[in-house]
């Protein structure tokens, strides 16, 4: 094999492995959904598919592939066909900066278990993610279709507004951890779960809170999912799309909650650290595997959180959405620096 | 490797950005305006400067364009401006300024004179750090009143829309 082909290869592994690793991840986290929804409403859920209804994934899977596509007669071609790659893509960009461990050892070779271990890594997590929304923004607008465009529009004024909550809430964490660079921001937080960022490794909890609400209010997920709220639009931006098209919004959406769940981890809880030093400095295989293991562990726990409160909490209103995001959050994000600033300037943290 | 992706990005930049002029619709001018944006990041990212190339997206791509797109489908100006003409000294005027400014920045291009090639930028050019001190030292002034500026012009924009405060 030659020498410039195999930094490549490996890279192509990796990023074959992590993208499968999410689209089975979303598998899984349908079931999930269902299953806890419906026991949060004294209902039984898909329990008839395989045991305790773990085939129901896959048999979504295939009626999505069956089901008939269907283009509006008066869509924009074009536009309407690329508006759910543009969303699943760029879901799928922003997890490439998120570390899952430090190093596997694989045939003699060093995988460091990070796509893109850039200086400014998590700026590309923010901006793939801000490029997300013009898949729901084209949907609408090509759908053609008055609830799919009001889908859009609230869409794109939604994710601007919380955007700013989003990036303000993490530069919290950047002035605590002084880089960019996601790897380097976990490690920084070494040693007991006291380290971490939310307690006393930056005294982020504000921050973290901020980023979370504001992490579901990205992902168009209750209580903030205006751009679909069923009982106003019908279904929003998707209304029009069938079969394979629709299930790429669907995967694009639950991709996002991973990648924001994962972006939470990382700037605040330690990422894939146990906040046991004895584990996390192991090293080997087995040391991998225990920190892939945990953050995926700590990411699952706020996948969960994500269902529970889709099915807990009613849906906001537009007005009091926009509201929240920009007389609350916004200050709040912005107190959160300034106290930051001064935890720095005085050496605290 | 770096000739494939600028070849790519310069096809992409370039058809997306005759898109935007000779296209119909706004939307879709927009739309390819974005393309445009997001193709000159990529310029920047092989030129070293990524961090240029992520606020690029971020900001303008991811933002501003967002924006723009919000307010052609609110207001929804496809009609109004179709059958709105340009005056007469503004068709003749704009192709005749047009060809000015290409002249003016192929003499600045070529006429330079600097024939010798820039020194290769170090390692670090082009991170957050480096921005950022240059920012905060050699060009702290006009950065600071870029800022007030764009105070100023919030300000303004927000009296504009709203006269009774």
């Amino acid at each position: 094999m030659p020498q410039g082909l195999e930094p490549i290869l490996i890279n192509a592994a990796k990023i074959f492995a992590i993208a499968n690793a999410l689209m089975a991840s979303v598998a899984i986290l349908t079931w999930i959904e269902r299953r806890l929804s419906a026991i949060i409403q004294f209902r039984l859920g898909p329990n008839r598919v395989g045991p305790a209804g773990l085939f129901q994934p896959l048999a979504d899977g295939i009626k999505f592939f069956m089901k008939e596509e269907t283009i509006p007669a008066d869509a924009r071609k074009g536009v309407f066909i690329i508006a759910p790659f543009i969303a699943l893509v760029s879901a799928l960009t922003a997890f490439a900066v998120i570390p899952i461990g430090t190093q596997i050892e694989i045939a003699g070779r060093v995988i460091d278990l990070v796509i893109l271990d850039l200086d400014g890594g998590l700026l590309v997590a923010l901006a793939a993610s801000s490029l997300g929304v013009y898949g729901i923004v084209c949907a609408g607008w090509a759908s053609n279709s008055k609830y799919a465009l009001m889908g859009g529009l609230r869409a794109s004024a939604q994710m601007i507004s919380y955007e700013l909550a989003l990036g303000l809430s993490i530069v919290g964490v950047l002035s605590v951890s002084g880089t960019l660079r996601p790897t380097e921001i976990v490690a920084l937080q070494a040693g007991s779960p006291w380290q971490w960022n939310i307690f006393g490794g930056g005294w982020q909890l504000l921050g973290f809170m901020i980023f979370m609400v504001a992490g579901y209010a990205e992902t168009n997920r209750l209580p903030f999912d205006m751009p679909e709220a069923e009982s106003e639009l019908v279904a929003g931006y998707h209304t029009e799309y069938s079969s394979m098209k629709f299930s790429m919004f669907f995967m694009a959406e639950y991709i996002a909650m991973i990648t924001i769940s994962g972006m939470a981890v990382t700037l605040f809880l330690g990422g894939y650290l146990t906040g046991i030093p004895a584990l996390d400095t192991m090293g080997g295989i087995l040391g991998a595997l225990i920190q892939i293991g945990t953050f995926v562990t700590k990411v699952g726990f706020f996948l969960i959180l994500f269902v529970w409160v889709r099915w807990t909490l009613p849906r906001f209103r537009y007005d009091q959405l926009m509201d929240l995001g920009w007389k609350r959050l916004f200050p709040l994000a912005l107190l959160n620096l300034l106290v930051t600033a001064l935890l720095v300037a005085f050496d605290i943290v | 490797m770096e000739q494939i992706a600028f070849i790519v990005l310069s096809g992409l930049a370039l058809i997306s950005a005759l898109v935007v002029v000779f296209h119909r619709n706004q939307v879709i001018s927009a739309l390819a305006l974005a393309g445009n944006l997001v193709a000159i990041a990529g310029f920047y990212m092989l030129l070293n400067a990524q961090f240029l190339a992520l606020l690029q997206v971020i900001v303008y791509a991811g933002a501003i364009m967002v924006l723009v797109l919000f307010v052609i489908m609110l207001l929804n100006v496809a009609e109004e401006a179709r059958s709105h003409d340009s005056s007469p000294i503004q068709r003749y005027l704009s192709p005749i300024l047009a060809i000015v400014f290409v002249v003016a920045l192929g003499a600045a291009l070529f006429g330079s004179g600097s024939a010798e090639p820039f020194a290769p930028a170090s390692d670090s050019f082009g991170t957050v750090d480096q921005v950022g001190i240059s920012l905060f030292t050699t060009f702290f002034y006009a950065f600071e009143v870029i800022s007030l500026l764009l105070v100023v012009a919030m300000v303004g924009s927000v009296l504009l829309a709203k006269r009774r405060l």
